[in-house]
């Protein structure tokens, strides 16, 4: 596409009323559209999130601190975790995929498009839900408003008798609908990757982002729905005095434990799959090399869809189960660390040798690759039951989990951003203000989660409002609580910065970063249609061919 | 820049992807079936917990009409489809109408048994443990039966108005996958229901 005719389609865009550009976004079905909707969405529930993390770390900073009372504190507990898991990275991991996976294919748009419009709306609903519990959850005067029963919500805290009041139903209620909105998602995943793909792109040519997602579809709806299953349960006991998890009618609590962790620890791999897909696209950019191994890091990513499904145990080793449960759980744990591990060195292959551009995106990839390692290792440390029996609950399990999520799963999620924001906007974004994000951001994170770890071996546990001093956990918490601010500050400058540069950025063009899958071959941003004849490709790298037709790709693959 | 990195050429082969339908519902009852074996686990693990009558054993009697009813729509939607393929309308909107009426047989006939239960009987969500799962899990299968027929019966209304031409072929039989697999979960549930856990 010419650059006058893009310049021509901006004129018309911004000479239309603002209300029926308005309306285009609500009754849009465009995967573009929808796909940066999940990403604004979701970045406004990370500052909303953020902020509840940053109340919780205020009544932290001192023993004996009166700035929330312990049922606020329980509320931003419960609503920090929901938030974060279900309303920020698995929107904001759907609405890359949704964004790129058709781009990426040569395809113009989801397989369902209207399917994609009603998942993206059932997620927008559900977190509307969750945080509506903030006014109408005061069903029983005194009961309370936010759902505090904690984000996985063990029974029999949900039950009737300990959760008066509307908070439970309306935390349930959320993720039963938002739960239906990502299965949605996940069967739109699977049918795009394997139905759109454009002339010439076999399985085996895929980018690798492309690949990773469809192992996300999969996981999606073999593990999201174990939670749909067990919500509505939930609402069976709540609303019609069922007795699944009630303990005085011969139901079982562990049975929830069971149906929670089944969904949620393939979750934690459903989250940073795309954070591994984003690392994949974005490392041999900035290496100036193709991916090392591309058939392993396919197998080992399959390897890790297929183990997720039998390691959930590993989070109940102190509920006490025998022996054997134990040990299998152990074997599995410590398994999944091996495909893990293939891709950590499939990537540190691919840098090596390399002519490595340090520029943001490629800043927080390396980050994530040393910070991930760190929350593997942790990882293998808490799956061995007997060091979790000493560990669980406690702040090391805190500080283990946030290493993965913040160190792996938004490192890279922000690598995306910077990669993917001119395609999306079709401007740079400043690179200055990004190097302050990364740095503060990585000077924050270390501060805060690196010396989580010691109060957590220090028999800190997790979940308390407030601590007695005299322990040996005031200085850590102290140090904790300052690096919460810095990664705030870091947030500050990257919202500062995406909104400046959509204005004031150097302008784009197609392909900014030289890079060599089908996105950067049509416009940024791209029209409507994405591509104005359909692609055909020959290799991985189509770009790489059509740049060097002396030396194309598809001779050597 | 060219927005195709090639551009096509004769000589390559016809390139032939899935059907996103086929693919989309595979899919989908993925989903369905994780949800089911969440209810069907709980059911097993909850046979015989219950603090207080009625057991199974008292009050389930084997629904075989019913069964048989359900299980044979399964031919008859079957039947169906084929016949759209081979562009006979008229049968494909006669085997359409015996689904629906086979498929409504076993949803009265659940409702009966569960005006029997509750009346008669006195099982209820809340009466037991047994209560709970059985209507749960029976339930689920029910609503997901119910959402069938509705689509039949749209599908139905859309024959009558001839509006059913034999390119519908595919989506006559991508829904019709949705039906074999609520008949292959009523076999699952009949089997923990009314034979192991009784």
């Amino acid at each position: 596409m010419s650059s006058e005719s893009i310049a021509l389609g901006t004129v018309i865009e911004s000479a239309r009323p603002i209300g029926e550009r308005l309306h285009d976004w609500v009754v849009t079905v465009d995967h573009k559209k929808l796909g940066i909707l999940y990403i604004l969405y979701a970045l406004f529930f990370l500052v909303v999130a953020g902020i509840e993390a940053i109340i919780m770390r205020i009544q932290l900073i001192v023993p004996h601190n009166h700035f929330v009372s312990p049922q606020t504190f329980n509320r931003m507990m419960t609503m920090h975790g929901t938030t974060m898991i279900f309303f920020m990275v698995m929107p904001i991991l759907f609405g890359f995929g949704t964004y790129l996976i058709p781009l990426m294919i040569g395809a113009r748009d989801m397989a369902f498009p209207r399917l994609n419009a009603f998942s993206f709306w059932m997620t927008a609903f559900g977190g509307l839900l969750l945080y509506f519990s903030f006014i109408g959850g005061n069903g029983l005067y005194g009961a309370g408003t936010a759902p505090d029963v904690g984000w996985w919500a063990y029974a029999p805290l949900t039950s009737r008798a300990f959760s008066v009041g509307h908070s439970t139903d309306f935390w349930t209620l959320a993720l039963l609908v938002s739960g239906i909105g990502s299965i949605g998602a996940g069967v739109n995943f699977i049918a795009t990757i394997l139905c759109m793909r454009c002339p010439g792109m076999t399985l085996g040519k895929m980018p690798l982002l492309a690949w990773l997602n469809l192992v996300v579809g999969g996981m999606v709806i073999f593990c999201i729905s174990p939670l749909t299953a067990a919500q509505i349960m939930l609402c069976i006991d709540r609303y019609l005095g069922g007795h699944f998890f009630d303990t005085q009618a011969g139901g079982s609590a562990v049975l929830w434990m069971h149906f929670f962790w089944i969904f949620g620890h393939p979750e934690v791999y459903i989250l940073v799959v795309p954070a591994f897909a984003f690392v994949s696209e974005i490392v041999p950019v900035f290496s100036r090399k193709p991916i090392f191994g591309y058939p392993i890091m396919v197998a080992a990513t399959i390897a890790i869809g297929f183990i997720s499904f039998s390691v959930w145990a590993h989070h109940m080793f102190t509920v006490g189960m025998s022996a054997y449960g134990n040990s299998f759980f152990v074997f599995t744990t410590v398994a999944i660390a091996v495909p893990t591990g293939i891709k950590i060195f499939n990537w540190l292959g691919t840098m090596w040798g390399g002519k490595i551009l340090l520029r943001v995106p490629m800043l927080f990839c390396i980050g994530f690759l040393f910070q991930f390692l760190i929350a593997g290792l942790t990882g293998i440390m808490l799956g061995t039951a007997p060091f979790n029996w000493q560990l669980s609950g406690s702040y090391f399990v805190v500080a283990h989990f946030h290493y993965v999520i913040v160190g792996g799963i938004v490192f890279a999620l922000f690598g995306a951003f910077y990669y993917w924001y001119p395609k999306m906007s079709g401007r740079m974004c400043n690179e200055t203000l990004g190097k302050w994000h990364f740095w503060l951001f990585l000077i924050g994170f270390h501060l805060t989660f690196d010396f989580m770890h010691i109060p957590g071996i220090l028999g800190m546990p997790r979940r308390i409002y407030t601590y007695e001093p005299g322990r040996g956990w005031e200085l850590w918490n102290l140090i904790v609580t300052i690096g919460a601010f810095f990664q705030a500050a870091a947030i500050l400058v990257f919202v500062v910065n995406l909104l400046w540069s959509l204005r004031k950025g150097e302008p784009a063009g197609n392909d900014p970063w030289d890079a060599w899958t089908l996105e950067w071959s049509t416009s940024s941003p791209p029209p409507d249609y994405d591509f104005a004849t359909t692609p055909v490709v020959r290799s991985r790298r189509p770009l790489w061919d059509l740049k060097h037709p002396e030396d194309p790709d598809w001779k050597y693959e | 820049m060219s927005s195709a990195a090639y551009t096509r050429t004769t000589a390559e082969p016809e390139w032939v992807l899935p059907s996103r339908g086929r693919v989309g519902m595979f899919s989908l009852i993925g989903a369905e079936s994780a949800v089911f074996t969440i209810f069907v686990v709980a059911y097993i693990f909850y046979i015989g917990k219950s603090v207080a009558g009625p057991t199974p054993a008292d009050v389930l009697e084997l629904p075989i009409l019913s069964t048989i009813c359900l299980l044979s729509s399964s031919l008859t939607i079957h039947l169906a489809v084929r016949a759209l393929h081979q562009a006979k309308v008229g049968a494909f909107g006669l085997w359409w109408f015996v689904t629906m009426a086979l498929g409504t047989i076993f949803l009265v006939s659940t409702g009966r048994e569960w005006h029997h239960l509750i009346y008669d009987k006195g099982l209820t969500v809340s009466t037991n443990l047994f209560g709970t799962t059985y209507y749960s899990l029976v339930g689920l299968h029910a609503f997901h039966v119910t959402v069938g027929l509705l689509i039949i019966a749209l599908a139905m209304v859309f024959t009558l108005f001839r509006k059913v031409k034999p390119e519908h072929g595919e989506r006559a039989e991508v829904f019709s996958l949705y039906w074999h697999f609520v008949d292959v979960v009523w076999v699952i549930v009949f089997t923990v229901v009314y034979i192991i856990g009784r």
